[in-house]
Order: C-alpha cells, then structure tokens, then sequence
C-alpha cells in the first residue's frame, strides 16, 4: 500500500523513470514533481518522449525503471479507483465517429458518481452548436476541444492533457488556456504537454524541457528564461540599413546589431545591457531624429532558451 | 479509500456503455444491412425459392433454424469482430480503458449488446416464418437446447470475433469477418443440407462452429431428431478455445 497523500503531499511524484523501446531508451531517467494544484508543462520537441511519460502516467504503459506515483497510487496497478480521480485528454480523440458530442458525455457522464453537467461543459468548450454532430465531421479544433471536455468530466483531482491545443486556431486555443486556467483556479492539478511555448508561458506555473528522454532544464518560465544572459532589444520607428546597422554597432562601443523579430526590431549581441548602453542607443538615435518606439532589457525569451537547449534536436530533424 | 474516487460503481458504467453500443449499432447502415437485411433477404427467398433446400416437412423447416444460426455469425462474428476492430484502431477502447468503466464493464457491455440483437433476430426471423410460411416448430422441439444453442454459439463466434478484432488490423478483421461469413453460409448447414457436399468437404463441415450451431437449432425446433449434446461440444470446444486465445491476445491499441 501507498502512504496516502497528506497536505503537502506532490500529486505527482516521478523518479529516475525509464522506458525502453527496441533497446533505445526513449525515457531515459526522468525526474520530476509535480505539486498539487499546479500547472505542470512538460515542453519538447516531437519524440522527445513526453507522450510516453504521460502514457505511464496514465497506466497505459508499464514502465521499465524507476518510480512513478499519482495521486499517491502507482498507476501500473491502481485500476478504476485511480481512473475515477484522474482526467485524461489523449492525442486523437479516441472517440466513435459516429457518435455525436453530447451523447458521448453523458456516457462518460454515467462512468461517474459526480459529473460535471455535460450540458454545461459543451457550452464551455464552444461545442453547443455541434452537439449532435456527428464526431467523423467535426474540426480538429472541435474534436480537440471535446476531448478536453472528455477530461473534466468526472471533476478530476489530476487532469493529464497530452498536446491539448494541438490542431486548434488561435480562438479555440484562447478558450482552451482559458479552462486550463480555470481548473487551476478550481485546485487542480494539471499536467500538459505541448511543443508551444505560448501554451507554457501563459499556463504552467513549473516546465520541464525534455529532450531525447531527458530533462535537460526545469523550473518556472521566468527561471527558464533568465538562464541567458539579459540582452538589449529595441524597435524603433522604421527599419536601418546595413552602413546604420555598422555604425549603431560601433557607436554602442563594439556590439552587434542584429536584426530581430518584425520589422525595425534589433538586440544586440556582445554587449552586456547597462544603463549607460541604453544611453549611447538613445543619443545615436536622437541625433538621426529616430524614435525608440520600444525598449526592453529582459533576459532571453523561453524561446530563445528551448531553442538553444533542442537546437541540437531541430538541427538533426 | 473507494470514497475518494469518483468513479461510478461498475454496473452503473456498464449499463451506460451497453446502451452506447445497442445506439451505435442501430446507427451504422453496414451493421443493420448484416444482421436484419441479409438473413431476412436469405429466409424468404430461399422458403419462395425452394432449390437447394430439403422439404422436412416443408422448406421453412429446414430454412428458419439455420437462418436463425446465420443470425448469430452476423452478430456475434461479423459485426462484434468489424466494430471492435475499427474502435481498437480509432483509439475509442484506449479511451475507455482510461475512464473509470472496467475493462470487463466493457467486455460486459459488448456481450450484453450481442444478446439483446441477437434476441431481436430471433424474434423478428421467427416472427418472419410463422407469418409468411406458418412455421411452427416440430414434435421433439426443446427449448433448453435452443438456449444451449444460443448461448454456445454466441461463446463460440464471439470469442473468434474478439480473436480476429483483438490481433488483426480493422482492415484485416473486415475481409476475415466477411470471408468467413461466406464459408459458414456455404458450409454451415445454412442453406444447404452438409450431407449435400463433397466428402471432404463434408467432414471439413461438420467440425466448423456453423453446421454444429444449425444443427442445434434444427434439433431444438424439432426439425430434426437426434442428440443435440454432440454438436453443443463442437460449439463448446470452439468457444473456449477462442475466449481463451482472445482473452490472452487481444490488444488494447
């Protein structure tokens, strides 16, 4: 028997887990917690071995090392006890074509002592209109957003979401951080996988970075991203050309310009971000009449981090 | 610490899912067509059409108790084995088998879903044959065969269907079902009497699940004397060994 979980107790506690496929570990010793009530983002590219870990998780697959406890139960041998206290969204749905959305919720509704309202949960997820659609031709976002559905049915202690907003368009992928968010304010505990960073940086209170079956960073989105060094970012009213580019450059005392995201937006590389930096931007640009129309000394973006961090990765793929 | 799960009790579950899959097979023209249309189509053609069919007394005799066994191939073979082959492939058992409905809820369900068609043929196919062709059964008919009938031939095709769906891709497990259901009809007594064909394909005949499953019925309606105990084994045998070989085989994803 497990001890049961006390107030401090992680929701999810995972060590040194491994799984191993055809002799190529695809978890290769993951580590993690997950405390109760919190956004868990588990962030990596394709095949880093997230949907495998969740899949343990999930009592799916049996691992092949290490240990694993949800909820306080480990879930290779909890059975419907477990899967009555755990929400589960899985890649593709999973669901009958031919059944229609609010039918395929009251029968989940029914697997449950406490559901939540199905009526209620298909107007959340943007699905009244499609009630009685047929699931074969739904969207992708409408089936996405059904198996979201899926899993906040039976009011879970722990939902496990693998890629929710995968094949959405930005609406529906708004709404979905939207419920996510309400869940959290609810006192669930969430963990998600996704490769969008935007999905972790406006959800997760922790992330992992996995790759290749490993975590290769953890902590929370801004510990994530102050891991750079912070860099002097600035937009300004219209675009330079090269020979401005060279002499911003040497006026900045030696540092490169370089182009950044959307028209008239630079950073500068080499150059550490101090006041009197931000000075020197601001006299070059004032005496060519130029206006600063943005200015941020920050540290490096979580995109900048994950890419560097999978760069490896992306270059192999 | 049951009371802190959410999960619904199991019979709950079940019932939930055995009414989704009675809805679901009502819904899918494909399974309608096999299960009523076809051995409707075969039952009154071949009681109008008397050609390879043996008086004994009258065609309808003969005819209802292997249509009645063809009923149970196109359930319990051709439409469990097609469904929960495709449901396997489209991740719906993967799905069920995360939510709080147990695997043998839905194993239940299934089963339960084949008895209440199953049930319905009957009563429509025997409906069909007193009111067109005043069939009424013999003198030795014996109602407790016909339940051993029923319920061994369900174990029997059942349990090859859930092989087929549980380790052959939903491709493969259509053309077998729909193979297969052409050998039972050609072989199994259906239609044509066994001791019509060949030797060899006689003996074959007569250790397929089909012909043990007709000759059942024939017994048990009093269309023909005998000891049903014989052909009940047959069907006996072939259901155990297939529920064992699925239960041990079957996958899940």
């Amino acid at each position: 028997m497990t001890v049961a979980g006390g107030p401090s107790a992680p929701a999810v506690l995972v060590s040194d887990l491994r799984k191993v496929y055809a002799g190529r570990a695809v978890v290769d010793g993951l580590s993690f917690r997950i405390e109760t009530g919190s956004v868990f983002a588990i962030l990596g590219p394709n095949g880093a071995g997230k949907t495998t870990t969740v899949e343990i998780l999930e009592g799916y697959r049996h691992r092949d090392g290490g240990q694993v406890s949800v909820l306080g139960r480990d879930p290779a041998t909890a059975g419907a006890e477990l899967r009555g206290r755990v929400g589960l969204m899985l890649q593709g749905g999973g669901i009958y074509p031919q059944a229609r959305p609010r039918e395929i919720l009251r029968l989940y509704a029914r697997f449950y002592r406490h559901p939540r309202n199905p009526d209620e949960l298909l107007e959340q997820a943007g699905l009244a209109d499609v009630a009685r659609t047929r699931y074969k031709v739904l969207s992708g976002g409408q089936k996405q957003r059904l198996g979201l559905a899926l899993a906040l049915l039976g009011r879970p202690e722990l939902a496990i979401l693998d890629e929710p907003t995968a094949g959405m368009d930005p609406a529906a992928k708004a709404s979905t951080r939207e419920l996510i968010a309400t869940l959290r304010s609810e006192g669930t505990t969430v963990l998600l996988t996704t490769h969008e960073l935007a999905d972790v940086e406006q959800m997760a209170d922790a992330i992992a970075i996995v790759d290749r079956g490993r975590i290769v960073a953890a902590g929370t989105p801004a510990e994530l991203a102050s891991g750079a060094a912070p860099r002097l970012r600035f937009r300004l009213e219209r675009a330079l050309d090269a020979p401005e580019l060279a002499a911003l450059g040497r006026a900045l005392g030696g540092g490169t310009v370089r182009a950044d995201r959307g028209p008239g937006a630079y950073l500068v590389d080499g150059l550490d971000s101090t006041p009197s930096l931000v000075l020197a931007l601001a006299a070059w640009c004032a005496e060519r009449g130029l206006l600063v129309a943005e200015l941020r000394t920050t540290g490096a973006t979580l995109e900048e981090r994950y890419l560097a961090l999978t760069a490896e990765r992306v270059l192999d793929a | 610490m049951p009371e802190l799960s959410n999960a619904a009790p199991a019979r709950q579950a079940t019932l939930a899912q055995l009414g989704m899959e009675l809805r679901l097979t009502a819904r899918r023209g494909e399974n309608l067509f096999v299960i009523v249309v076809l051995p409707l189509i075969l039952l009154i053609f071949f009681a109008l059409v008397p050609a390879l069919t043996p008086n004994t007394p009258k065609p309808i005799d003969f005819l209802l108790p292997g249509i009645l066994a063809l009923a149970v191939i196109s359930t319990s073979l051709v439409n469990l084995s097609i469904a929960t082959a495709f449901e396997r492939s489209y991740g719906v058992l993967k799905r069920l088998g995360g939510s709080p409905l147990p695997r043998a809820g839905l194993v239940a369900a299934k089963i339960g879903a084949v008895i209440v068609v199953e049930v319905l043929q009957v009563a429509l196919l025997t409906g069909v044959a007193v009111a067109l062709f005043g069939w009424a059964p013999g003198a030795g008919a014996s109602i407790a065969v016909v339940i051993a009938a029923f319920g061994l031939g369900t174990l029997a095709f059942g349990g090859l269907g859930l092989l087929m769906a549980g380790t052959l891709r939903a491709e493969g497990t259509l053309a077998a079902a729909n193979g297969l259901f052409l050998v039972f009809l050609l072989l199994g007594g259906v239609i044509l009497p066994v001791d019509h064909l060949p030797g060899l394909l006689a003996d074959l005949a007569r250790v397929l699940p089909a012909s043990a499953l007709s000759d059942a019925y024939r017994i048990g309606l009093g269309s023909a004397s005998g000891d049903a105990l014989p052909s009940l084994l047959v069907l006996l045998g072939w259901g155990a060994i297939a529920s064992l070989l699925a239960a041990r085989s079957f996958r899940w994803e």
